[in-house]
């Protein structure tokens, strides 16, 4: 009698318990008592010869009551160096016209033609309102706005996610809508026609819409398992060249063509995407594994699969460790070329390798300490290889990265 | 778009179809930690996806919103 006494007491005594923790920890993650939870982080990228990127960001927020919550993002991104043009590395040293028109520079020879005069800052903020619709149904309203001084991109978001069986399974469904404007230095270039200082315009500007939808499901597996899958489909329609890239056209001996020998390269004004979204979170004693795949295709013919997995594991004293390990591989856009050929002309053609067949690897280390009060402070440290993966081979591209974060409430 | 209706019928079968799958609320504890979250560091996925939308050609998958950028 006493020891089954004292056996359902210890069990309302556990019940308890893990319900005030799994309260606190909800209380942690929402921003509890009405505080303000702030997570900043900055990024250094830098790729080897080409460009590098300081990114700041910070995003704030707050529980305004009766399940509300506030989200604001502020990100300022200030990008300087040279990025490839699109035209091919030749024996002899060759000479480009700015996009403004007004000057030129010139690529060694045996050297991968880089544009030196790229340099952008971007600014973009991000708001967003997260309501409880009823007791198991939730709704997130967001506005984007982002601005650099040759793109403007304007959007609104919503998602909607709804928890049934007993909370185990939750159906999400979302839609965003991005309005983008293209500003070009020395204005929009007809697609397919030369480079030069006057050269064919079809305006100073054009633009681009965005649609995307998805619909995903959350399943909880077990007491340490997550399960999420998400099919996210999209369509893209308006001017999705880049103004900036060009083409090298070789003659039939596989030089360079006398006349009009780099021409503006053109895209199709239409795409439409699928992606389909698997991940899990595991949990192992105080350990956790993130994994997830992506199977991508569109209607450009460009696909690709994405394995990503970080695993954290904790060193016990309030530190972690957590390697990551991202791999990707793509199939190459219908209008890729590495150069063109002096004859008919296609009627789309680039020549940037990011739409070539290509492989990216990704290793990172993410070290992190918990400074208590909800605060932490992790460090990002990661190298980034990307290179061809086709017959046409474009140079290596070789990044590093350094990330800080800290994270407090206030 | 059928074809689309067939992936989701599947996938929400597959993921709300198996009766042992689920915890009971007190079996919360585990799954409410920080770490344990969908995107434990929104900040990461967020600097990763932008990294990644400049280098290569597909894009979502994760979420929808949050903004566009030239990324030339």
């Amino acid at each position: 009698m006493q020891l089954k006494k004292s056996s359902s007491v210890r069990k309302m005594l556990a019940v308890a318990t893990t319900s005030l923790l799994s309260g606190m920890a909800h209380s942690a993650n929402s921003s509890g008592d009405n505080g303000w939870e702030m997570d900043s982080a900055i990024l250094y990228y830098s790729e080897a010869d080409r460009i590098s990127v300081i990114e700041p960001v910070v995003s704030l927020r707050k529980d305004i009551g009766d399940e509300n919550f506030l989200n604001f993002r502020f990100v300022l991104d200030s990008l300087t160096g040279s990025s490839p043009n699109g035209a091919i590395k030749t024996s002899t040293a060759q000479t480009f016209t700015t996009p403004s028109g007004n000057s030129n520079y010139t690529t060694a020879a045996n050297e991968t033609p880089l544009d030196p005069t790229f340099h952008d800052t971007r600014g973009a903020l991000n708001a967003e309102w997260e309501m409880p619709l009823n007791k198991t149904t939730k709704a997130i309203f967001g506005a984007n706005i982002s601005a650099e001084f040759d793109y403007q991109s304007l959007g609104v978001s919503a998602n909607i996610s709804w928890d049934f069986n007993n909370r185990n399974t939750t159906l999400t469904t979302g839609a965003a809508y991005n309005a983008d404007t293209i500003n070009p230095v020395g204005g929009v270039p007809t697609g397919l026609t030369a480079m030069s200082a006057s050269k064919s315009s079809t305006g100073s500007g054009d633009n681009k819409q965005v649609i995307d939808l998805i619909i995903g499901v959350t399943q909880v597996i077990n007491r340490t398992t997550l399960m999420q899958f998400n099919l996210n489909i999209g369509t893209d329609s308006g001017y999705m060249t880049d103004p900036y890239k060009i083409l090298s056209v070789l003659d039939g001996s596989g030089n360079l063509r006398g006349t009009d020998p780099y021409l503006y390269e053109k895209r199709p004004d239409s795409r439409t995407r699928q992606a389909l979204y698997w991940k899990t979170v595991m949990g192992f004693s105080e350990d956790v594994l993130n994994l997830s795949y992506r199977y991508y295709w569109d209607d450009w013919d460009v696909s690709s699969h994405t394995v990503e997995m970080k695993y954290r594991f904790s060193l016990g004293n309030k530190h972690y460790l957590q390697p990551e390990a991202r791999y990707y591989v793509q199939d190459k856009a219908n209008f890729y070329y590495y150069n063109l050929v002096d004859g008919a002309l296609p009627t789309y053609a680039s020549a940037d390798y990011r739409l070539a067949d290509l492989k990216t690897s990704t290793l990172a280390f993410k070290y992190g300490i918990d400074m208590g009060n909800d605060s932490e402070f992790s460090v990002r440290l990661g190298k980034m290889n990307q290179t061809s993966n086709g017959d046409a081979s474009f140079e290596d591209v070789d990044a590093t990265f350094v990330q800080l974060n800290y994270r407090m409430v206030f | 778009m059928k074809s689309y209706v067939s992936i989701l019928l599947i996938l929400i079968t597959l993921m709300s179809g198996c009766s042992s799958w689920g915890v009971q609320p007190w079996e919360r504890n585990k799954l409410a930690e920080k770490k344990m979250q969908l995107e434990p560091a929104p900040l990461d996925s967020y600097l990763d996806a932008h990294i990644y939308y400049s280098k290569e050609s597909s894009s979502g998958g994760a979420g929808v919103g949050g903004g566009g950028c030239g990324c030339n």
